[in-house]
C-alpha cells in the first residue's frame, strides 16, 4: 500500500474536508455573534421550556422504543415465534415512514372529532371535551410515541442482530451451570445484547433531537421549533446559532456513547463463536407473544400505510397533475445529483487515505464524516453563510473585472440543497464505501504496483470493478435520504421551489394531506428499498443462515461483495429530520 | 460512471435553468400564490409586464437581507403589518414618492416616510358557535374572563396576527393590564395553541371549543370552499369592542425592497394594486376590506354588517411589537 504519493493528492483530500466542513464552522462563528439581546431574553423566559422538552421528548422516545424493540428483538431472534421470520425483516418497515405523516394520520384518529372519540362519546353519550377524559394526541406524549413508532426499528435491528450472533456456547454452559431460561436471558443474553442496544438508543435519541417536522406540526416547542422561529420569526441568526449549538452538543454526545457502545460490541463479537442457537419454547405465550409484535407492526406501518393509501386513491384526481410529476423530478435529480457527488467524494477521499503511506491522510475520510451529525434545521444555517459569501465574492470579482456578475448562483439556487445534502450524506457514502473496501486485500495493491500500474489505473482498473456493488449501494442510500430530508429542504430551498418532501409537509401543516398522500407514498416506497438491502445482507451474515460463519478479517477478494453492502455498517443513516 | 455524469450535466442544466431569470417583474410574497395571480394577471394584459411571485411563509425580510445588492426581488408583499415593519427596520425598503398611491391610499394606512403603502384591511374577529353562543356582543377583555373557561380556540400566540393583537392591548391599556389579560386568556384555552385560522373554526364547528380567534377574511374564504363550507356556517363572525375603542384591525401591504432591479416597473406594479380594478378584485377574490376609499367590499362581506375599527394609528402597534412578544414569552402563552 505505500506508495510515493504526492503531495497535492493529499492536499485534495483536505480540501474536500474543509469544503464539507464549512457548515460547522460557520455556525460555530455565527454562535459568537452579538444578538442583541435576543437569546437573554429567550434564556429568561422559554428557553429552560424547550431544553426541558427537548430532554423529555428524548427520553420519552427512547423509553418507548425500547419497550417496543428490545422484546420484538428477543422474540424474532431466539424464540420459536410464529411468524418469526416474516417480523425479522417486518419491523424494521416502519424506518421508511416519515414520522410527521404518523403523526398526522394518528392525529385524524384520535384527535376529538376522529372517529376513535366519536365511538367513545357515542358509548357515554358525551356532547363536549369537558364531560370525559381522553388523551391529547398532540401532546409531547403523543409526539413520542408517534417518533417512536417509526424509530424504534434502529434498537430492533440492533437488538436482533446481536441476539442472534450471541455464543451458543456461553449460553449452554449458563444452562448447564443450572441457570433456568429466565435466568440466562436477564443474566447472560441482556447483558451481551447491552452495547448493540445502547447504540441504537443514541440513535435514536439523536433522530429525536433533530426532529422538526413532528413537533412542529403537534406544536410542541422544542430546541429545533425554537431555532425556526428565532432565526425567521425574530430575525436573529446569532440566536439561532447559540441555539443549535445547545443542539449540537447533545447530538455529539450521543455519537460519542454510540461509538463508546459499539466498540465494546466489536470486542465481544470476535471472541464469540457464533452457531445454532435452539429457539425457545414460549409455550403458552407463543400466541400473545406474537400479538404483540403483529399489533406493532399494525400500528406503526400497516394501518398508516394502509391509511395513506386510502387517501391517495380517494383524491387520485386532485393528487394526479403536473405538479407532482414536477415535485418528483425535482426529488429525483436532486437526490441523483446529491448521490453522485457523495460517492465521488467518498472514493477521493477513501482513495487518498488507502494508498498514502501517512496516517493523517486517513483524517479527511473522518472529518468529512462528521457532518451528518448536523439537523437539518442547524445544518441550513451553517450552509447559507459561506455559500453567500462566495456568491457575493464572485460577484464583486466580475464587477472588478467590468463584466455583469452571474447573481446568487449558489446560495439563491438548488446549489445550496446540493451542497447541504453532500454535507450530510457524505458520511453514508464514506461508511458504505470503505467497508468495502477494506474487504480488498492489500496485497492487490501490491500486485497492481508491482505489475507497473500508477495509483490511477490500478484505481481504475483494479478497484473500481470490484467495489461496484459497494458503490451501488452508496448512491442508493444517499440517493433515498435526500428523497426525505425535509428540513434543510424547507429551509434552503430557492423560493419557489418544491419536492415531493416539502410538498408532503405542506399539506400536513394545512391539515390536507389527503392530498399530498400521494407523494407521501412515493417518499415511503421509495425508503422501503435500502430496507430490503439491508435485510438481505443482514440475512447472508445470520448465524442460521447457511452462508454463515464469514471470518471479519481482511476476507479474499472472492468473497461475495454483495454481502458486505454498505447498508449493514451504517446504522447513522439519518432519517427525515 | 457514466450514468452519474450524465446526471451531473442533466443537474447542472436544471440550476442554470433555474438561474437564469425571464426580463420580469419577481415579486417575493408572504401571501399564497393564488391570492393575487388573478390581479396580476390583469396587470399583465394591461401593461405587457410580466410578472413572477416566489411565495414564502417565513423568512423573506432575512432572506432580502442575505442576498442584499444581488437580490432578484422587485417588490414584497406581506400578509401582516409587522412584516412591513421588520423590512422597514432592517433597512431593506426604498422610498416611493408617488401621488397616485398617495390619492388611493389614506394617509393612516401607509407610512408617513414613505417606506410602505397598505393594500387591504382585516379585521381580527371573534368567531363564536351559533349552537352554543349565538351572536356576541363581546370585547376582547372579555377572553379572560372566567366564564369562558375551556372555551377558546387560538393559533400561535406568536404568528403574527396575535402579536399585532396583543401589541393593540398594550397600546390601549399598558403592560400590566395586558400581562393579566394574557395569563387570563391562556388559562381560558381549550387546547395548546396551534393550527392556523381556519383550523380554529373547524375546531368550533367540532365542538372542541366556542370561540375561535380568526382574521375576517377566512369567513370569507371558507364559505367558497366545499370542503369548509360546513366549518364557516357553524359559527357567526363578531366585531369585538363596538361599544369601545373598535375592533383590531391589521393590514396586508406591500413595499419596494432597496435593490430591486426594475424599480419603475415595480412602482408602476404599485400603483396598479391600489388602483380601482385591483382593489375591487381585492375585494371580492380575497374578501377582504379594499383601502381605497371609493371601491366597496364583496357582497359576502358587506352582509357581515358595518363595524367600528379600532382608530390607533398603525405606527403604534410597531412601537409596541417588541414588548408584545416578549409578554407572549413570558407568560409562556404556547407552551
Amino acid at each position: 500500500m505505500v506508495v510515493g504519493l504526492p503531495k497535492r493528492w493529499s492536499l485534495v483530500g483536505f480540501v474536500i474536508a474543509f469544503l464539507l466542513l464549512t457548515p460547522l464552522l460557520a455556525l460555530l462563528t455565527l454562535a459568537t455573534l452579538p444578538d442583541g439581546e435576543v437569546f437573554a431574553h429567550l434564556t429568561n423566559t422559554v428557553l429552560p421550556s424547550y431544553i426541558a422538552n427537548t430532554a423529555k421528548l428524548m427520553l420519552a422516545v427512547v423509553l418507548l422504543s425500547l419497550l417496543f424493540a428490545v422484546p420484538a428483538a428477543w422474540l424474532v431472534a431466539r424464540c420459536d415465534l410464529p411468524g418469526r421470520r416474516f417480523f425479522q425483516w417486518a419491523l424494521l418497515l416502519p424506518l421508511a415512514m416519515p414520522g410527521y405523516v404518523v403523526a398526522y394520520i394518528y392525529t385524524d384518529l384520535l384527535d376529538y372529532p376522529g372517529p376513535v372519540q366519536r365511538f367513545v362519546r357515542s358509548l357515554l353519550g358525551a356532547t363536549s371535551p369537558a364531560d370525559y377524559w381522553f388523551p391529547d394526541i398532540r401532546s409531547l406524549g403523543g409526539a413520542a410515541l408517534m417518533l417512536a413508532l417509526v424509530l424504534f426499528p434502529y434498537i430492533f435491528l440492533l437488538g436482533r442482530t446481536a441476539f442472534m450472533e450471541q455464543s451458543l456456547s456461553l449460553l449452554q454452559a449458563s444452562r448447564i451451570m443450572g441457570a433456568s431460561e429466565r435466568q440466562s436471558f436477564w443474566r447472560l443474553s441482556l447483558p451481551m445484547a447491552r452495547p448493540a442496544i445502547a447504540a441504537g438508543v443514541a440513535l435514536v435519541a439523536m433522530e429525536t433531537a433533530a426532529d422538526f417536522a413532528t413537533v412542529s406540526y403537534f406544536a410542541v416547542p422544542t430546541l429545533t421549533t425554537a431555532v425556526y422561529d428565532t432565526w425567521l420569526g425574530y430575525g436573529s441568526l446569532a440566536s439561532a446559532s447559540k441555539l443549535s449549538v445547545i443542539i449540537l452538543l447533545a447530538v455529539f454526545l450521543l455519537i460519542y456513547l454510540e461509538r463508546f457502545a459499539r466498540r465494546k460490541q466489536e470486542l465481544f463479537q470476535r471472541q464469540a463463536l457464533t452457531g445454532q442457537i435452539p429457539l425457545l419454547s414460549l409455550g403458552r405465550w407463543r400466541w400473545p407473544a406474537f400479538g404483540f409484535c403483529l399489533l406493532l407492526l399494525l400500528a406503526s406501518f400497516i394501518l398508516p400505510l394502509g391509511i395513506l393509501l386510502d387517501y391517495a386513491i380517494r383524491y387520485f384526481g386532485a393528487s394526479w397533475n403536473s405538479e407532482f410529476f414536477q415535485f418528483s423530478w425535482n426529488s429525483f435529480y436532486l437526490s441523483a445529483l446529491s448521490a453522485a457527488l457523495c460517492v465521488l467524494l467518498a472514493l477521493a477521499l477513501l482513495y487518498v487515505g488507502r494508498i498514502s503511506p501517512r496516517r493523517i491522510d486517513s483524517w479527511p475520510a473522518r472529518l468529512a464524516s462528521s457532518g451528518y451529525a448536523l439537523p437539518g434545521t442547524v445544518l441550513a444555517i451553517g450552509v447559507l453563510g459561506p455559500l453567500t459569501w462566495l456568491d457575493f465574492a464572485i460577484n464583486d470579482l466580475a464587477d472588478w473585472l467590468g463584466r455583469e456578475g452571474p447573481g446568487l448562483i449558489f446560495s439563491g439556487s438548488v446549489a445550496a440543497l446540493l451542497f447541504a445534502f453532500c454535507v450530510r450524506f457524505a458520511a453514508i457514502a464514506i461508511g458504505g464505501i470503505e467497508n468495502s473496501w477494506r474487504r480488498l486485500s492489500p496485497s492487490l495493491d501490491m500486485a497492481a504496483l508491482t505489475m507497473g500500474k500508477g495509483p490511477l489505473s490500478m484505481f481504475f482498473l483494479v478497484h473500481l470493478p470490484l467495489l461496484r456493488t459497494g458503490i451501488l449501494a452508496a448512491l442508493l442510500l444517499v440517493f433515498i435520504e435526500a428523497m426525505k430530508e425535509l428540513p434543510a429542504a424547507l429551509l434552503l430551498r430557492p423560493i419557489g421551489f418544491e419536492n415531493l418532501a416539502t410538498h408532503v409537509f405542506q399539506y400536513v401543516s394545512d391539515e390536507r394531506l389527503e392530498q399530498g398522500a400521494l407523494a407521501a407514498i412515493v417518499i415511503v416506497l421509495v425508503g422501503l428499498v435500502p430496507l430490503i438491502l439491508l435485510n438481505r445482507s443482514l440475512e447472508l451474515k445470520a448465524p442460521d443462515s447457511p452462508v454463515s460463519d464469514s471470518p471479519v478479517s481482511d476476507s479474499p477478494v472472492s468473497d461475495s461483495p454483495v454481502s458486505d453492502s454498505p447498508v449493514s455498517v451504517n446504522p447513522m443513516s439519518p432519517k427525515e429530520r | 460512471m457514466k450514468l452519474s455524469k450524465g446526471i451531473l450535466f442533466a443537474g447542472l442544466a436544471c440550476i442554470a435553468g433555474t438561474s437564469v431569470a425571464a426580463e420580469q417583474l419577481t415579486i417575493y410574497s408572504y401571501r399564497q400564490a393564488f391570492l393575487i395571480e388573478p390581479i396580476l394577471a390583469e396587470f399583465t394584459k394591461e401593461t405587457g409586464i410580466k410578472t413572477q411571485v416566489v411565495f414564502a411563509k417565513d423568512g423573506i425580510a432575512e432572506r432580502l437581507q442575505r442576498e442584499g445588492r444581488l437580490s432578484k426581488a422587485d417588490l414584497v408583499l406581506t400578509s401582516d403589518f409587522s412584516k412591513l415593519m421588520e423590512l422597514v427596520d432592517k433597512n431593506l425598503v426604498a422610498k416611493v414618492d408617488s401621488p397616485v398611491l398617495e390619492s388611493n391610499i389614506p394617509a393612516q394606512l401607509r407610512s408617513e416616510g414613505d417606506d410602505w403603502y397598505a393594500l387591504t384591511v382585516r379585521t381580527r374577529s371573534l368567531y363564536s358557535s351559533k349552537e352554543r353562543l349565538g351572536k356576541l356582543d363581546i370585547d376582547y377583555e372579555d377572553l379572560a374572563k372566567p366564564e369562558y373557561k375551556g372555551k377558546i380556540c387560538t393559533r400561535s400566540g406568536k404568528h403574527p396576527y396575535n402579536i399585532s393583537l396583543v401589541a393593540s392591548m398594550i397600546a390601549h391599556k399598558g403592560e400590566a393590564e395586558t400581562r393579566t389579560w394574557l395569563e387570563g386568556l391562556k388559562a381560558n384555552l381549550a387546547r395548546v395553541p396551534q393550527g392556523n385560522d381556519r383550523a380554529q373554526v373547524k375546531a368550533v364547528k367540532e365542538g372542541l371549543c366556542d370561540i375561535a380567534i380568526g382574521n375576517s377574511y377566512y369567513f370569507g374564504a371558507m364559505m367558497q370552499d366545499p370542503e369548509q363550507k360546513s366549518w364557516a356556517e357553524a359559527v357567526y363572525i363578531n366585531f369585538p369592542n363596538q361599544k369601545n375603542r373598535g375592533t383590531h384591525i391589521n393590514v396586508s401591504g406591500m413595499a419596494l425592497p432597496k435593490h430591486a432591479p426594475n424599480r419603475d416597473q415595480a412602482v408602476k406594479l404599485m400603483e396598479f394594486l391600489s388602483s380601482d380594478k385591483a382593489q375591487q378584485a381585492y375585494a371580492e377574490v380575497n374578501m377582504e376590506y379594499p383601502v381605497k376609499a371609493d371601491v366597496k367590499p364583496s357582497a359576502i362581506v358587506a352582509s357581515w354588517g358595518e363595524f367600528k375599527a379600532d382608530s390607533l394609528p398603525i405606527g403604534k402597534l410597531a412601537e409596541n411589537h417588541a414588548a408584545a412578544v416578549k409578554l407572549l414569552d413570558e407568560v409562556k402563552f404556547d407552551l
